[in-house]
């Protein structure tokens, strides 16, 4: 496998917070390439790493040793505002509690990290338009926060993290207090992000949910403990069926 | 369940021969519960002792369809209307095999949780692709078969979790529960002296 191809790459990545006797190994070398068109699962008991490793992944945390790779860029490399013009622009993050800001209409709120970037007011709405055609919402962008129900929110949230050209899509327990059938539909989405460019992260620990990776790796007291060999396509299942 | 009822409801679609039936019983579980011709003629000749189907003249290339008798139409509506037990399962190997790992010396337990997990997960995320792309609304029947086997694993990697988790909480090993009663009662005694 050529190294650059990944979209995401984590190299003997480590965490260590505080120090000597008192130091907390987060993340004790991990090492996780995920390439475009690739939704990779990460699982784990509390305490094992995953929300570490999904912080590292998008430079808002740094790590203590390794090196993290987004799109062939090393992000120790970045000063602070290179760092947070690639977090603006190349990744997506969705996250457990949304963030959305209420004082800000759906597509204000989606528009938002393109306006910062200095994307103009028009050319932002019309992306962050599309981003909510695309999770079904187009016809309530106009609404607050308040005036949506906690599935439409987190499909907000979710158009925010696709917005623009972002290859690079991490998510923390996206589907969080949702109803299965909403739950599902939030996956629906990211898989489809996934499928048509983007390299995927899903940190979660409902089963049914890493189901929709084609990996699933398992951390375990900040090690990567096991991972399940990636899916090929569904050709192979089918094959010998009439179907 | 029995390939038996599983040929009967299919037989009660209409006549069919050996490889029609397989054929049709591969698709009804979308593949995933593969038959060997030699499976449907074993079980087609049990249920021809049994009355429960009839053999019909072979046709001219020399395939001979079975057709549903009225003792096999009753069988059938019995079998659709009593639950499964769980009795009439098959025991489950994956429990049996981890209480053996336990009391087994020189297993790692964890690591054939870990082994088990990665297994169950992997077949997890097949059936969820496979429903992902099962979308037309002819595939409903397949769809609900690729439901259930999906709430299965999860129900296994739960499970496994829980093992995890349990076997944390429990080191070091059976061994030391015996001892706690004595500390216990030394503690007891020195209170009262």
């Amino acid at each position: 496998m050529d190294p650059v191809d990944g979209v995401l790459e984590l190299r003997d990545v480590r965490r260590t917070h505080g120090a000597g006797a008192a130091a907390v190994h987060a993340l004790r070398g991990v090492s996780l390439t995920v390439r475009a068109g690739e939704l990779v699962a990460v699982m784990g008991p509390s305490g094992s790493g995953k929300s570490t490793l999904l912080a590292l992944a998008g430079g808002l945390d740094r790590p203590t040793g390794g090196e993290v790779v987004v799109e062939g860029e090393a992000l120790a490399g970045l000063s602070a505002r290179g760092l947070a013009r690639l977090r603006r622009r190349r990744i997506g993050y969705v996250f457990q509690d949304l963030n959305l800001l209420g004082s800000l209409t759906a597509v204000e709120n989606v528009a938002l990290p393109l306006e910062l970037d200095g994307t103009g007011a028009r050319a932002a709405r019309q992306l962050a338009l599309a981003a909510l055609r695309e999770v079904d919402l187009k016809d309530l962008a106009d609404r607050f926060p308040d005036q949506m129900s906690g599935g439409q929110q987190q499909r907000v949230a979710i158009a925010r993290a696709l917005v623009g050209e972002r290859r690079l899509v991490l998510a923390d327990e996206p589907t969080g207090a949702l109803d299965s059938q909403t739950g599902e539909a939030v996956l629906h989405l990211l898989r489809r992000r996934v499928d048509a460019g983007a390299a995927g992260v899903l940190v979660t620990h409902e089963a049914r949910h890493a189901g929709w990776a084609d990996r699933v790796v398992f951390l375990r007291d900040g090690v990567m403990v096991d991972s399940t060999a990636p899916l090929i396509g569904v050709e192979h299942l089918l094959s010998g069926s009439s179907r | 369940m029995s390939i038996r009822h599983g040929l009967l409801a299919l037989l009660e679609r209409g006549q069919m021969y050996g490889y029609q039936l397989r054929a049709a019983f591969e698709e009804s579980t979308g593949s995933t519960w593969p038959l060997n011709i030699g499976q449907v003629y074993t079980t087609l000749a049990r249920l021809e002792r049994d009355g429960l189907v009839r053999p019909l003249p072979e046709n001219e290339s020399g395939q001979r369809p079975y057709e549903i008798t009225d003792a096999g139409r009753a069988d059938l509506a019995l079998w659709f209307a009593t639950p499964i037990s769980r009795a009439d399962r098959p025991r489950d190997e994956l429990s049996i095999k981890l209480a053996l790992a336990l009391t087994t010396p020189g297993v790692d337990v964890r690591s054939v949780v870990q082994t088990q997990r990665t297994a169950t997960m992997r077949a997890l995320q097949e059936f969820t692709r496979l429903k992902y792309t099962s979308d037309k609304p002819e595939d409903l029947p397949w769809r609900l078969v690729l439901d259930a086997m999906i709430f299965q694993t999860e129900a296994e990697v739960r499970w496994l979790d829980h093992c995890e988790t349990s076997l944390v909480r429990h080191r070091p090993a059976p061994i030391r529960a015996v001892d706690q009663p004595e500390a216990v009662d030394q503690a007891g005694d020195e209170a009262r002296r």
